[in-house]
């Protein structure tokens, strides 16, 4: 197969599986941070039980996260060897710093895991979440700007082929990055809650030990808590993206709603599927004038249709799909999170009634498969592109020799990986009694 | 100082630091994989998990900022090395995450299958090969450039001597710093039974590794000339140094003294021998084809990532004192009682 082919599969599968573990990551921490916090603030040891619980999980994905993150880290020079060679110029900056905060981030975590009975005070082990956060936080905001980088790159001149006169700053905070960090962060904290919400709501539905109900009750209620304020915080950052492409990245937002010709009061058109060469599109529906007021908060702006752009320099009109899926996702996390929090404020009926917990079941892998889509929507919309304008993926791609093979080693790493982490982290807990954890706590107070 | 020296002294200093702590972990892997074999496993296993659990993901962040530093500071190496090391790069990645993946089933979901710990152990042996093969391209003479790009003489590589000798030399030094610093842990934990097996080891390991050490010199004459020449007049005492700390360090641990100024002895050892390897090397980063003079990044990025590395250091000093206080120097948690 064509090398550009199989380098640009080998990077997608890679960061396609990388981003699972890199979202939870991201997520998790500020999740056991809160549980801690609460513990603490209630002196209710069910709370530092679940801190305790999700920490060690935690534990095996970010080992995945940590090696995977490695891979991609060397597989851009490895596969994307002139890409890099040029933009190695401008990136190396938040890609420096990138490692910092992961560095940063690996020091405290450690030190979390392993002193959780070493400090008087118990705020003292509390605090150590917050290094962590940072550090993940910001390890996520520099890589995003590694990637906006290459959607709208700024900060340089090109001079016959070169990049020139650079500024380091201007393109680390280019056009796109604020807009897509907080797009990254607050779906990376809203994924992990309701990663964690599934799981108490599995464990509502179907459960071993009776005495955990309680537990699982309470860790339902924090994280359905947390994703309807996150998710709420990932629209917001989603209607800024729509925005800010509509100023910066038009042919992305054309390719994604196949807007063909320019036209105000654009319709938004969700689902169906499009006859690329009579530019026709079946079977959707259309919400009249919503695609302009998404673009400017005004029905009448215009937006720029795919025919405006040369043929050669357009995404792939698959695109489309991964936007409606990713919306309709996101959407659905946040109608079931807000059901249960008002259902418990209202106190009429039981929020966690069967339909409702099996719905929430569904929430987090749902919230995972809408970070996929949103970065193959984000990934393949700057197709041909991988560095915005400048340089074509088709010419950035290394030539060297057993790339089919490498491709074939990396699935079967990732398969094994994937499986054998599941594994490990069903056992870890389809044996152990959340309450047996809350008695260690509280014997261990006696003692003391 | 100029920018492209300030980056390469930073890039060293920081592959040593993977070095040694790499090293420390790679050949724990080994040694713990080993005396489960050797039914010895319950000697020393604790005192490996006890210091490993904490620093093994810190380790790794070493080797990214090596390899991301790299190509900040030099961005063809991204080119050339991008180009040529797909095969073998790809090799040590995937050992890499298997090692680190299995190393945390196997601790943190405490299954304790000896499959994994085989994983774990045998790829602490393997990563070094792999990882010292690119060093040995650096040295120039296993890449070639033509008009379609560059690409490596995988034939010349797998026959070249010296080669050989650099694995060899990366898998004993790997047994010697880590048993080395292990029979320090355990002299400090108190822990007599480990410590006598650990000791036993350091020295069975010290012999051959200053034998590869000639050797490598040696083949290192044949293989670029000039590198070897630039060495033995210029840098001839750093090399002598290496020697004398690392007598030092096996006659103190031998006689069971000063355990930890032996441990400094054998970083001075690696140390002066390593920058001694590298200030010979100057001004090549790949001979011919990455001059530190020519290849630098431009100017502005050049002075900002310099910037960004003090203002990083000013963060990650204090938080690794904090991190070495709490489990490497603090008597009570070596000791278990922790």
């Amino acid at each position: 197969m064509d090398a550009v082919v199989v380098s640009r599969l080998l990077t997608a599968m890679t960061l396609g599986f990388h981003i699972i573990f890199a979202t939870i990551g991201v997520g998790i921490p500020l999740m056991f941070a809160i549980a801690e916090f609460i513990g603490i603030k209630k002196n209710n040891p069910m709370y530092i039980a679940m801190a305790k619980r999700w920490s060690k999980g935690y534990t095996i994905t970010v080992a995945v996260g940590v090696v995977t993150g490695t891979i991609i880290g060397l597989q851009l020079s490895l596969l994307w060897p002139s890409f890099m060679q040029l933009g190695g110029q401008v990136i190396a900056l938040p890609l420096f710093m990138e490692t910092f905060a992961f560095f940063f981030e690996a020091i405290f975590l450690s030190i979390y895991l392993y002193t959780w009975d070493r400090f008087k005070g118990k705020w003292t082990h509390f605090l150590i979440t917050l290094p962590v956060i940072i550090g993940g936080t910001f390890s996520a905001f520099f890589i995003t700007s590694v990637n906006s980088f290459m959607n709208t790159p700024n900060g340089f001149d090109f001079i016959k082929g070169k990049l020139m006169n650079i500024d380091p700053i201007a393109a680390m905070f280019n056009a796109s990055f604020a807009v897509r960090s907080f797009h990254v962060v607050a779906t990376a904290f809203m994924t992990a809650a309701f990663i964690l919400a599934s799981i108490a709501a599995y464990r509502l539905i179907k459960n071993k030990f009776n005495d955990d109900r309680e537990y699982h009750k309470k860790a339902l209620k924090l994280t359905m808590t947390v994703g309807l304020i996150a998710s709420l915080l990932a629209m917001l950052a989603g209607d800024m993206s729509a925005k800010f492409l509509h100023q910066e990245q038009p042919e992305k937002l054309a390719a994604m709603e196949w807007h063909f010709e320019s036209e105000s009061k654009a319709d938004l058109v969700l689902f169906g599927y499009v006859d690329e060469k009579n530019q026709e599109v079946k079977g959707a529906i259309k919400i009249p004038g919503a695609l302009s007021f998404l673009s400017d908060n005004n029905f009448n702006t215009e937006v720029k249709g795919l025919n405006e752009f040369k043929k050669d320099e357009t995404p792939p009109l698959i695109i489309h799909y991964f936007f409606d899926l990713m919306v309709f996702f996101g959407v659905y996390c946040f109608i079931v999170s807000a059901i249960f929090v008002v259902l418990k404020w209202t106190k009429k009926w039981s929020q966690y009634n069967k339909p409702l917990l099996y719905l929430a079941v569904l929430t987090g892998p749902l919230a995972m498969l809408a970070i996929e889509f949103g970065w193959f929507l984000a990934e393949m919309g700057r197709q041909p592109w991988i560095l915005r304008g400048y340089l074509k993926v088709a010419d950035a791609a290394t030539n060297a020799d057993g790339l089919s093979l490498v491709f074939i080693a990396f699935a079967i790493l990732y398969l094994v990986l994937g499986i054998s982490s599941s594994y490990v982290l069903i056992r870890m807990f389809s044996h152990s009694k959340a309450t047996d954890d809350v008695n260690k706590i509280i014997e261990r107070k006696g003692e003391v | 100082m100029d920018y492209q020296h300030i980056g390469v002294t930073v890039l060293w200093l920081f592959l040593y630091g993977y070095i040694i702590i790499g090293a420390i972990d790679f050949g724990a892997g080994f040694f713990a994989f080993h005396a489960k074999l050797t039914k010895q496993d319950h000697i020393i296993n604790n005192l490996i998990s006890r210091y490993l659990n904490p620093v093994w993901e810190v380790t790794n962040v070493f080797f990214v900022f090596f390899f991301v530093g790299i190509v900040g500071f030099f961005p063809d190496s991204a080119y050339y090395f991008g180009s040529t090391l797909l095969i073998p790069g790809s090799v040590a990645l995937i050992l890499l995450t298997i090692r680190g993946s299995f190393y945390a089933f196997e601790n943190y979901g405490q299954e304790g299958k000896l499959s994994w710990l085989f994983l774990y152990g045998a790829t602490g042996l393997l990563i070094p090969a792999s990882l010292s093969t690119i060093l040995t391209i650096a040295e120039g003479g296993f890449i070639k450039e033509d008009k379609h790009g560059v690409h490596l003489e995988w034939l010349d590589l797998l026959l070249s001597p010296y080669a050989w000798a650099v694995v060899f030399l990366a898998i004993v030094s790997v047994l010697y710093i880590s048993s080395g610093f292990l029979t320090y842990y355990a002299n400090k934990a108190k822990d007599n039974e480990a410590y006598k097996l650990l000791r036993q080891w350091f020295l069975i390991w010290a012999i051959p590794m200053i034998i590869i050490c000639q050797f490598v010199f040696l083949s290192l004459r044949q293989h670029n000339e000039t590198h070897f020449n630039n060495a033995i007049t210029h840098f001839w005492w750093l090399f002598g140094l290496s020697t004398t700390f690392f007598i030092i360090a096996v006659t103190l641990i031998y006689l069971r003294r000063a355990h930890g100024l032996a441990f400094i002895m054998m970083l001075l050892q690696f140390g002066t021998a390593f920058f001694g390897y590298g200030i010979s090397k100057m001004p090549y980063i790949l001979y011919p084809y990455i001059d530190i003079n020519k290849a630098v990044v431009n100017e502005q990025m050049a002075l900002m990532l310099v910037i960004v590395f003090i203002l990083g250091l000013l963060l990650l000093v204090p938080s690794l004192i904090l991190l070495l206080r709490l489990f490497i120097f603090d008597a009570d948690y070596v000791k278990g009682k922790k």
